[in-house]
C-alpha cells in the first residue's frame, strides 16, 4: 500500500516509513510566532531552560497581529519580541513587512517537503509549497524553538478531488469557502487535506495559498495542494502521494458550475451560494490578511473598482498581506485605483481580522471581509456581523453598498 | 498560576455549553496580547456568557459539545479558562491546537464523544479510570485514552515542567 504526502513528508523527517496513527518525535525545518504568541513562547522558552533556539537561520519572529503598537502594553511585548531576537541572532520582521504567512512563503523559510511549526492557526497555509505545516500554541513552539523537534501523530488524510474548472469570475476563495460548507467546521479535526484534481491545477501559488490557509477552518492539521502545475521561482522536488495511498475519506466534487460563494455569520461552514445574499446591506468591507491580501486579490478589486466609487454609506479598509504585495500594487496601479474608489490603506498586518485595531466594526454593523473567519466577536465586536467573501464579492459589495455576484464585473 | 496537582478525582457542578465554542469566544482577540494572564480570566467566555466569570469557582469544571475551541492557536484560551478556576475541561471533542495547548500548561482535557450531560448537572469524575459520571441521571461516559506522551506532560504539570526535568520529548514505551 502507498503512502499519503503527510506520510512521505514525515517518514523522510524520521529517517523510516511512516503510517497514520503512529506517534514521532521528528526535527522540523522552520519555526516561527507572531506578537500574539511570541511573548507567551519567549517566557516559557526561558522557564523550560531554553538558551539558544535550535537554529537562529530557521526561527522567526514576526510582528504582524498588532502593528503598528496600539498601545503601550503591545508596545512592550513588541520590544520583549525584538529583544529577543536580536539575542538570537535571529530575523524579526518588523510592522508592515507582512503577515507572518506571506513572508514565510516569500522569504521561502518553508519549501516544499518541509515540516513547518508555526505559532498561528493558519500555518497550514504553507501546504500550498508542498510542506507539511501545522500550527501550535506558544508552550509547543517554545519547546521546538529549544528542541528543533516536535512531537506529532501521523495524521489519516482526507482526499479532496475536485474535477472541472472554475468559471471565469469564480475564484479559489469561492472554491475553498464551498468546500469548508461540505466538510464542516469540524469535518477534517487532527487529520490531514490533500486537495486534488484539474481545479487546483491550474492556480496560483497565491490562490493555492488562499485553499491551504482555510484547511485550519475544516480542523485540519495540515491542509497541502497536489504540487501539480506549482510554480515556485526555485527549483524543487515536488512530493506527490502514491496512486494506492489510503484515504480516510474521500469527497469528490464537479465545480466547473461553482458560483461565487458566501459565508454568513457566525460560522465559517455557514456557506451558500451568493444569490442567497443578494442584496444585504453592508457598512464595511475589509480586503486582506493570510487568506486573501496578495496581489491577485488586490488587482481584482481594482478591475471592479476601477474609475469607480464605493458606495457612500460604506468605508473600505485593505491591508496588503506584505511589503512587497503593497510595492507590487502600488506599481501595477491597482492600490491607487483603489484609494481612488475611496478604500483607505492600512499597514501589512492581520488587525482587523483578529479585532486588535485598524478597523473594529460598530454595534449592529455588517462586514464583508475577504479574511477566513466570521466567528462571533471575531472582529472587534461581538454586537457585528460578519460575511466572508472572495476579494471580488468583497469589491462588488462595496462598490453597491450590498452583497451582489461579482461576476458581472469580472466576466 | 496555581500549581496544578492533578487530582485523582473531581466533584462538582458543572458548567455545560454547546458546539464549537471558537477560542474568540473563550478569550476575545483584543484581550489576547498580554503577559499578565490574571487579565484574562475577566474576559474568559465574555462573549458566549458573559455571567461565566463570575460564576466560575477554583476547582469547577466545564463541559461543552463537539469542537470545543476551534479557531486560533492563542494559548491565553486554555489560560484564561484556567486561571478562572476551571479544574478540567470536558467536551465531545477537542480542537487539536486547543487540546494540545491545554495539556502543555496542565489544564486537563477529558474528550467523551457524545454526551446528554444537562446544564448545572452534578458530575464526577475519576481521572485515573478516565470515567466521568453524571450523578444526577446516573450515566457514566468513558474518556478517550491520551497517548502516554500526554500524560506524562500532564502528570509534570504542564510541558514547561516535562522539558525541564527531560530536556527533551521521549516516546518510550508509548
Amino acid at each position: 500500500m502507498g503512502y499519503t504526502i503527510a506520510e512521505k513528508i514525515i517518514a523522510k523527517h524520521v529517517g523510516h516509513p511512516v503510517r497514520s496513527g503512529e506517534l514521532v518525535v521528528t526535527s522540523v525545518d522552520g519555526v516561527m510566532a507572531t506578537d500574539t504568541t511570541a511573548p507567551l513562547a519567549i517566557k516559557a522558552f526561558k522557564e523550560m531552560g531554553g538558551q539558544k533556539v535550535f537554529d537562529p537561520e530557521k526561527f522567526a519572529l514576526i510582528i504582524d497581529h498588532a502593528a503598528p503598537s496600539p498601545n503601550e502594553r503591545i508596545a512592550n511585548l513588541h520590544k520583549l519580541m525584538r529583544d529577543f531576537a536580536r539575542e538570537q541572532n535571529s530575523r524579526l520582521f518588523e510592522i508592515g513587512e507582512g503577515i507572518c504567512h506571506q513572508v514565510m512563503v516569500e522569504e521561502a523559510y518553508v519549501k516544499p517537503g518541509d515540516i513547518f511549526i508555526g505559532a498561528d492557526s493558519h500555518t497550514p497555509t504553507y501546504g500550498a509549497v508542498n510542506a507539511f505545516a501545522c500550527g501550535v500554541g506558544s508552550t509547543d513552539l517554545a519547546a521546538t524553538m529549544m528542541t528543533g523537534k516536535i512531537w506529532l501523530k501521523v495524521p489519516q488524510t482526507i482526499r479532496v478531488i475536485c474535477h472541472g474548472k472554475l468559471q471565469e469570475g469564480v475564484t479559489a476563495k469561492d472554491l475553498i469557502l464551498f468546500l469548508v460548507g461540505k466538510i464542516t467546521v469540524s469535518g477534517a479535526t487532527y487529520k490531514a487535506i490533500e486537495f486534488t484534481g484539474e481545479a487546483f491545477e491550474g492556480l496560483s501559488l497565491s490562490s493555492r495559498m488562499t485553499i491551504a490557509n482555510m484547511s485550519s477552518e475544516m480542523g485540519a492539521k495540515a491542509g497541502i495542494v497536489n504540487p501539480t502545475g506549482l510554480e515556485l521561482d526555485y527549483p524543487f522536488e515536488p512530493i506527490m502521494a502514491d496512486a494506492d495511498a489510503e484515504y480516510i475519506k474521500t469527497y469528490e466534487f464537479d465545480v466547473s458550475g461553482l458560483e461565487p460563494q458566501v459565508s454568513a455569520p457566525e460560522s465559517p461552514d455557514n456557506v451558500h451560494n451568493i444569490s442567497g445574499y443578494e442584496g444585504t446591506k453592508i457598512d464595511y468591507a475589509f480586503i486582506g490578511t493570510c487568506c486573501n491580501g496578495r496581489l491577485e486579490d488586490i488587482d481584482i478589486a481594482a478591475k471592479i473598482l476601477k474609475g469607480r466609487k464605493i458606495h457612500p454609506n460604506v468605508r473600505m479598509v485593505i491591508a496588503p498581506a506584505s511589503k512587497s504585495v503593497l510595492l507590487d500594487a502600488m506599481k501595477n496601479g491597482s492600490m491607487e485605483t483603489l484609494i481612488n474608489a475611496g478604500a483607505s490603506l492600512i499597514t501589512s498586518g492581520c488587525g482587523p481580522c483578529v479585532g486588535t485595531h485598524q478597523g473594529v466594526p460598530a454595534d449592529g454593523e455588517v462586514v464583508i471581509s475577504a479574511a477566513n473567519r466570521n466567528f462571533r466577536g471575531r472582529m472587534g465586536n461581538p454586537n457585528s456581523n460578519i460575511y466572508l467573501g472572495a476579494p471580488s464579492s468583497v469589491a462588488a459589495a462595496a462598490l453597491e453598498g450590498k452583497i451582489v455576484n461579482p461576476k458581472k464585473y469580472l466576466v | 498560576m496555581s500549581e496544578v496537582q492533578m487530582p485523582s478525582s473531581l466533584k462538582g457542578k458543572a458548567h455545560v455549553y454547546g458546539d464549537h465554542i471558537d477560542t474568540d469566544r473563550i478569550i476575545p482577540g483584543k484581550y489576547t496580547k498580554t503577559l499578565d494572564l490574571s487579565t484574562l480570566a475577566n474576559h474568559v467566555l465574555e462573549d458566549l456568557d458573559p455571567s461565566f466569570k463570575d460564576k466560575v469557582q477554583q476547582g469547577d469544571i466545564l463541559i461543552a459539545g463537539t469542537n470545543f475551541g476551534c479557531g486560533s492557536s492563542r494559548e491565553q484560551a486554555p489560560l484564561a479558562l484556567k486561571q478562572s478556576g476551571v479544574a478540567l475541561v470536558i467536551a465531545e471533542d477537542f480542537a487539536r491546537i486547543f487540546f494540545r495547548n491545554a495539556i502543555n500548561i496542565g489544564l486537563p482535557v477529558l474528550e467523551i464523544g457524545k454526551h446528554s450531560i444537562p446544564k448545572n448537572a452534578d458530575v464526577e469524575v475519576d481521572m485515573r479510570a478516565g470515567t466521568v459520571t453524571d450523578i444526577t441521571s446516573g450515566k457514566t461516559y468513558a474518556a478517550t485514552k491520551l497517548p502516554k506522551i500526554m500524560m506524562d506532560i500532564l502528570n509534570e504539570g504542564g510541558l514547561v515542567k516535562y522539558l525541564k526535568k527531560h530536556g527533551n520529548y521521549s516516546l518510550e514505551n508509548e
